[in-house]
This record gives structure tokens, C-alpha cells and sequence, in this order.
């Protein structure tokens, strides 16, 4: 197992990793030894989710070529291997970004995970922090080879705190293991194989569990979404601040990212670390209860601490907050006072245009785009 | 005429009850094996015999029993891979159904030599009338003290169990079965770890096909050095096949490894040659799984030489010109049978039964399938014949178990040795849809280049 960090280990493992070398304890695994070092270096995980013991292994988008297997072994590893589940050994050579191979089974990978997915990002409420997105930009190609229907399911009503899209779903598995690991009894699984094979509950039975909200921070894609933030708001538009409380519930961490326009509240998630997972706290996963993540939407029910740092180059740093200096247009200045052409004018294709949502003080409403006659 | 092991009884009356089984000289290598040796002596005879695995990858059956783990105060287990789902494949059926006390013999003798005192028989689901043959045979084991506490006062004790799957391909997938037996959705685990270390209940396990089991009995009774002898090369002792498709004689046949493919499908002894005058298109020498070969590569390598029916004949030339023995699936197509339409029902099969896990597998077998039903209905593209061979080479090797393979690999050899059938069914379209491509060229003779 990867997180099984065997003490009585004597010393390091050296381990190279796209010409950078580090040592890590042994049984370490290769993906984990990457993140050790960060960046490019790091395969992208689509299943592996460090605090969910047993995940990983299925996406196939964490593969890399093993060059050489030990100091002892140094013969090459034949197939490339997923590398959240295949641990270090000492003086193993691994080939991530500077192997064709692997940058080619990636971008089959890729282009396999979307072959079915219906890409609606304009209308998911994950859009802006997809694991999906990110890979599709980062390793996918620009077009589709794939010309046949894409794969539907019918809709299935989980409960009233989660939303469930299965069209969207890459069968990641995560959030069974959260039930399984985090709640009492698991009422959702796999059910049916293969491509026809779809995350649901049995015989439509509502999720409903103390912990269950947490299924929603682990799932990658916007399969899992949450029911009371469901088309609040795009998420780069949102606010995202540090806050905790205290939960009376032992095994809720308390410790949570508050998603704000203005005052208001409107989302409330774990805190998550630089790969997307809930931020450990004494070695322990951060995981929230469904009361903080739900029925705490008023910022009188928090401490809040400050402002989320989020990485620079996340959708979620592009937004406009209040307050924010903008940069001055410069186009009318250099060019001598004449404003460059304007295309298209949309405010005036529909009412809806006229609103500036940047501007708006809270969120938006139906209100906010009604006709004032 | 060649030697038999498993079969030569098959064909007594009632060899299916106890008591002709045991007159005919069942259950000797059980006595022989507790009263005389140790179970280190029974895998060493087992590795002498150059036993491989009779499921479908052929490694060493010694060896495989040799690598599990006998931690201290952890039960092992024995695990018989019953789940003959293979298309082409149905040799273990016809073992089951025919000489059950075979299997129960080869067993118990491989549960003493691994230590093992709870075996499993897991069986496809569809091969329902089976089990209550074999829970007979276990049951008349029982009665005769085969089975149970204290075999033949050796100390030994074993149980066997027969447990039903329910109809899945991808549970014959060893690790996938375990998952199954334990009563779990049956996704194939990531290895390592492998089952010889943490199988069943994650203690020690060795899963074995149902043949390979069986083969035990007459490696004990006759020594491994004496079953070693039959075959050539690695491929020893006897292999039964399962020939089924355009030839005259279908059925389960029992070779030692010293025939040509050429000498299996003509003589009468086997096949008895391709039924109704037709002649010989192409042939997927060992189930669905592994690569189809035209007919001038199947009765001679690449090389010029005499193909065999052997591990090692049948793999010569990799991929690129040859196939594998897997196991035993021998489908024979004749020149009346459409290639592509062949392709695309294989394509449909590991569609349906890819288990859904790893997304190369589940998402890429549908598409060659849609693809191979947009080729086969003469609605296809020249450029979806590589798109096609793009697909299966992204699906090979990047999965977690072997189906994914098992899914390209057919896909693969059709494009490779029958391009000009793919090609012919997109560019005469109308006419594909009226009649076949035929014999063509797949049975010249190959040129082999004459070196110095």
C-alpha cells in the first residue's frame, strides 16, 4: 500500500524521477516520491486519492516507464506502470514527462476519459475546479476522434444534499471508498460492468449520512456536485475564505473553505491541499460533517480566519473581487485617443448582457436579471 | 496415435461414479502422494514435469507453486479456475462433466503439496448442471476418505467447495475470481501484490486452471521425468484442445505436443479436415483472446517451417507472424466467413465484458466495437481502419489485467494479416453487404527469403 510507511527502515531510497533525483522512504509510491519534488514531474491522478487507503490504479493516467527497477534489478520494467500504486525501490530510474511513451498512453488516456463524457462544462457547477479540465488541457488533444452518440444514463435522484450526473462520471470508485471508510454502511456501489457500468444507489434508496458530503470534495469531475450550491454561481466568481467552527461532531474537523460572494455564503467545502485533497491536520484527513457543510451557510456561523490562498494559476484566481485594483485600459491611450473597433456589442443582443455580474454585490438571482420596466 | 492422460478413461461407462473411477485406478496418485511423499517431493515432480498452465499464459506450474508464501499459522488456499468463459474454449467443461474425480483427484494431491485445507472450485455460472456433478464426486470422495479429516490416516485434511460465479468473463481473471469468491463485485485487483502472497481472504493462494490440476494425476502416478518425456521442448505432456468452428470433426480432443496444426485439422484422427469441401481461411489457434492467423502463417512460421502445436511453434514469430497456444480454443474459419464481421463480434464479447474499472478498457472497447459495426454494416472509413489499430495499441499493456490485452490483440491481428478484407469491405461497400471476401491470397504459399 502506498501510505504504508514501513518504520524499522533502515535508510532512504534513492529514486530518480525525470533526471531529479530524491530519497524517500520506502514504500513510498512513485506518484507520492514525485509530489515530493512537484511540478511538471508529478503524473496526473484522476482515482488515487492519498487519504482514501486502497484508491488508485484504475484511470491509467498516473502511468510512467519504469527505466530501470532497482540498483539490484536495474532491468526495465516492461509495461508502463500506474504509478500511485507501484512503490519505490532503491535506485529506480523513472521516466515520467521525458518518455514518449508515456506522454502517448497519457493522451490515449485522456482521450479515452472523454470519449463519453458529455462536456458540458458551460452548465457543470464543477467547471473551474475539474480535475478533468485540467488533465484535458494539460495532456489532451484539441479534437474528438470519437464520432458516435455519447453514452447517457437515466436520472437518479441520491438524496437531497448531493447531485448526482452520471454522464459525467470517469468511475473513479473515490467516493465509495469514502462510504466505505468514512461512513457507517455504504447504500451507493457500482452497479453493471463495463461501459454501461454507473455509480447508483440501491433501488434508488437517498444517500444520507453524517459524512456522506465529502463524497463531493473527493470525486475528480462534476458527477458528485452539491445540492444547495447547485447553479448558485460559477466558482471563479466566488470567494473563497478560511473558516472553522467548533462541530460537536468528534469526527468532523471543523476546519473549512468558505466559498463567499459578498456575505453571503454559499458553498462550504474541506480545504484542499495543492492536488486537489483534503488538507491533512495532525496527520489526519480533514474531513467536514454534513451539518458544516450544508446547514452552515451564514458567515455569523464561522470564525473566519482569511482569505484561501489558491495557486496562481487556477480558474479560481481569475476572479474579480471587490475591491481589486483592475488595470486601466491602455488601447484608447497609445492609440491617440481612437478606441479600437468594437465587433459586437452584446448588451445590446439581450437584456440578460446588460447586467455586469463582475459588479453585483452578492450573488445573482432571477431578480437581478428581471426586466425593470 | 498419441498418448493420452486425461481422456484415455473419459469413455468407460459411469466413469463418472466413484466406484468405476476408482477401478479403473483413480485416486492412486492420492495414495502415492500421502503415504509415500512430502509435499515438497510433489511440487518438485510437478516442476520436473514441465507442467504450464493449461488457463491460457502457459508459465510453469512448478514454479507458480514454488513462489507461494507459507508464513507461519496462515491458512493457504488452492483455488481451481473453473470459469471456462473463453469463447472457443471449452475443453474443462467436457473434464468436468465426463471424469469429474479427475479434477477432485488432482485436487487433493495439489492441496497436500501446497499445504492447502480448504480448496475452491469456482466455476462460470452458465455450467450450472456441473456443479451438482462435481459436488457428487466430492461427495462420494468424502464417503470413501478421500476428502475430509485425516486422509488415509496421513494426517492431511481437505475440503473442497464448489462455488457458482455469476456469469462473468472478466472472473476468470484470477485475481477477479478471488474478488468474486469473496463474495465481492468482481473487478480484477492491482498486482502486486499477487495472489501467491495475499490471495484469497489476503492469505496465500495459487490459482490454477481445472486442466492443469488434472495433469497432476498423471505427472504423480507416472513421475514428472516420465510426463516431461511426451512434447517437445517446454511443451510437455498433453494438452487437450477444443476445435470448433468450419471443420468436419468438432470437439475436445486430447494431443500430446508433437502434431502439426497442419496434421490436427486434416487428419482424421482429429479434425478430420474443413467440413463441407470448403477450404481453410484463417484460424484463432487458442480462443478468442489471442491473435487470429491466415492460413499460409498457421501451417507454416514465417520461417518456412512446419508450424506445431506447441507453446513455443504456435508463438513463433511474436505477433507479427504468429499467435499463442492460450487455451486451446482452436476456432477454425473457413473461406466462407467474414473476417471483419469475425472481428466485430470478438469487439462486441469484451465490450460487454469488460468490467469498467480502468478507463482504457472500458471506454476503448466500445468504440472499436461501434467502429467494427460502422466497417461490417459498409459504413466505414478508409481512416477508421487506422484509427482502429490507433485504439488497440493505446487499450494494450496500460490496463490493470489482461482482458484489455485479450481485447486489442484480436482487433490487432485482424488489421495486421487481413488489411486488404478490412480495406475491400469500406471501399465495396454494397457488395461486402451481399457476399463474403473470401479465400484471396491467405493461403499462398509465403515467400520465405533464401539466406546465405
Amino acid at each position: 500500500m502506498a501510505d504504508e510507511v514501513k518504520k524499522e527502515a533502515p535508510a532512504n531510497f534513492k529514486v530518480t524521477i525525470d533526471n531529479i533525483t530524491i530519497e524517500v522512504a520506502p514504500g513510498t509510491s512513485i506518484l507520492n516520491a514525485a509530489r515530493k519534488i512537484g511540478g511538471d514531474v508529478t503524473p496526473p491522478a484522476m482515482c488515487y486519492y492519498s487519504k482514501l487507503q486502497g484508491s488508485g490504479g484504475k484511470c491509467r493516467t498516473c502511468l510512467v516507464e519504469v527505466a530501470a527497477g532497482s540498483t539490484a534489478d536495474p532491468r526495465p520494467m516492461p509495461k508502463l506502470v500506474a504509478s500511485c500504486r507501484t512503490n519505490v525501490m532503491d535506485g529506480m530510474i523513472v521516466k515520467n514527462i521525458t518518455s514518449d511513451r508515456v506522454q502517448d498512453a497519457r493522451a490515449g488516456v485522456v482521450e479515452f476519459l472523454l470519449l463519453n463524457h458529455p462536456l458540458d462544462c458551460p452548465i457543470c457547477d464543477q467547471a473551474g475546479e475539474c480535475h478533468l479540465q485540467d488533465l484535458g488541457y494539460e495532456h489532451g488533444k484539441e479534437g474528438t476522434r470519437y464520432e458516435f452518440k455519447r453514452r447517457t444514463f437515466e436520472k437518479e435522484d441520491i438524496g437531497p444534499y448531493i447531485q448526482l450526473h452520471m454522464t459525467r462520471c470517469i468511475l473513479c470508485y473515490r467516493c465509495t471508498y469514502v462510504a466505505d471508510q468514512l461512513t457507517d454502511n455504504r447504500v451507493h456501489g457500482i452497479l453493471d460492468r463495463g461501459d454501461h457500468a454507473e455509480i447508483s444507489t440501491y433501488i434508488s434508496k437517498a444517500i444520507d449520512n453524517d459524512f456522506s458530503g465529502n463524497m463531493i470534495d473527493v470525486c475528480p469531475v462534476g458527477a458528485l456536485t452539491d445540492k444547495t450550491f447547485r447553479f448558485k454561481n460559477r466558482v471563479w466568481f466566488t470567494k473563497p475564505v478560511d473558516a472553522h467552527r467548533d462541530c460537536d461532531n468528534p469526527k468532523c474537523c471543523g476546519k473549512v473553505t468558505l466559498w463567499q460572494r459578498g456575505d453571503d455564503v454559499l458553498r462550504v467545502t474541506s480545504r484542499k491541499d495543492e492536488w486537489g485533497e483534503v488538507q491533512s491536520y495532525d496527520g489526519k484527513p480533514g474531513w467536514i460533517c454534513n451539518i458544516c457543510r450544508f446547514d452552515k451557510k451564514k458567515a455569523s456561523d464561522w470564525i473566519i480566519e482569511g482569505p484561501t490562498s489558491i495557486s496562481r494559476h487556477s480558474v479560481i484566481s481569475q476572479g474579480h473581487y471587490e475591491g481589486l485594483q483592475k488595470p486601466k485600459e491602455t488601447i484608447a491611450e497609445v492609440m491617440g485617443g481612437r478606441d479600437p473597433k468594437l465587433l459586437m456589442d452584446i448588451h445590446s443582443i439581450s437584456d440578460v448582457n446588460s447586467v455586469e455580474i463582475a459588479s453585483l454585490p452578492g450573488p445573482a438571482t432571477s431578480k437581478t436579471f428581471e426586466k425593470s420596466e | 496415435m498419441g498418448r493420452k492422460l486425461l481422456l484415455d478413461k473419459a469413455h468407460i461407462e459411469n466413469i463418472r461414479l466413484y466406484d468405476v473411477y476408482r477401478r479403473e485406478g483413480g485416486y492412486r496418485s492420492v495414495e502415492k502422494a500421502l503415504k509415500t511423499m512430502s509435499p515438497d517431493a510433489v511440487t518438485e515432480e510437478v516442476k520436473k514435469s514441465g507442467l504450464r498452465g493449461r488457463g491460457g499464459a502457459g508459465f510453469p506450474t512448478g514454479m507458480k507453486w514454488s513462489f507461494l508464501a507459507k508464513p507461519e499459522g496462515v491458512p493457504r488456499y488452492l483455488v481451481v479456475n473453473a470459469d471456462e468463459s473463453e469463447p472457443g474454449t471449452f475443453k474443462d467443461r467436457y473434464l468436468m462433466e465426463f471424469i469429474p474425480h479427475l479434477l477432485i483427484e488432482g485436487m487433493i494431491t495439489s492441496s497436500f503439496a501446497l499445504g492447502s485445507n480448504r480448496a475452491y472450485i469456482y466455476i462460470r455460472g452458465e455450467y450450472a448442471w456441473i456443479v451438482d456433478i462435481l459436488e457428487q464426486a466430492i461427495q462420494e470422495a468424502k464417503n470413501n476418505g478421500f476428502l475430509g479429516k485425516n486422509i488415509l490416516g496421513s494426517g492431511f485434511d481437505c475440503e473442497i467447495y464448489v462455488q457458482r460465479g455469476a456469469g462473468a468473463y472478466i472472473c476468470g481473471e484470477e485475481t477477479a475470481l478471488l474478488e468474486s469468491l469473496e463474495g465481492k463485485r468482481g473487478n480484477p485487483r492491482i498486482k502486486p501484490p499477487f495472489p501467491a502472497v495475499k490471495g484469497l481472504w489476503d492469505c496465500p493462494t495459487v490459482v490454477n486452471n481445472v486442466e492443469t490440476i488434472a495433469a497432476v494425476v498423471p505427472i504423480i502416478n507416472e513421475g514428472g521425468e516420465e510426463y516431461a518425456k511426451i512434447g517437445i521442448g517446454k511443451s510437455t505432456g498433453t494438452k487437450l484442445i477444443s476445435a470448433c468452428g468450419n471443420i468436419k470433426k468438432q470437439g475436445v480432443y486430447e494431443i500430446d505436443m508433437t502434431i502439426s496444426v497442419e496434421e490436427f485439422i486434416y487428419s482424421d484422427e482429429y479434425c478430420g479436415g474443413i467440413a463441407n469441401g470448403r477450404k481453410l481461411k484463417a484460424c484463432i489457434p487458442g480462443g478468442s483472446s489471442v491473435p487470429i492467423l491466415p492460413a499460409n502463417l498457421l501451417l507454416t512460421t514465417a520461417k518456412g517451417e512446419k508450424r506445431m502445436m506447441t507453446y513455443e511453434s504456435l508463438a513463433d514469430g511474436g505477433f507479427a507472424t504468429g499467435s499463442m497456444m492460450g487455451s486451446g480454443g482452436f476456432i477454425v474459419l473457413d473461406d466462407t466467413q467474414c473476417v471483419v464481421k469475425h472481428t466485430y463480434t470478438l469487439a462486441r464479447f469484451y465490450r460487454h465484458e469488460s468490467c469498467g474499472q480502468c478507463s482504457p478498457c472500458r471506454e476503448g472497447t466500445g468504440w472499436m466495437e461501434k467502429i467494427l459495426l460502422n466497417i461490417e454494416n459498409g459504413k466505414g472509413k478508409m481512416s477508421d481502419i487506422d484509427l482502429l489499430w490507433d485504439i488497440q495499441r493505446k487499450i494494450e499493456g496500460n490496463t490493470i489485467c489482461p482482458l484489455g490485452d485479450a481485447a486489442a490483440w484480436p482487433v490487432a491481428a485482424a488489421i495486421r494479416h487481413f488489411r486488404d478484407e478490412f480495406e475491400w469491405h469500406i471501399t465495396n461497400a454494397d457488395e461486402a453487404q451481399r457476399r463474403n471476401y473470401g479465400l484471396m491470397h491467405y493461403a499462398d504459399p509465403i515467400h520465405v527469403p533464401v539466406t546465405a
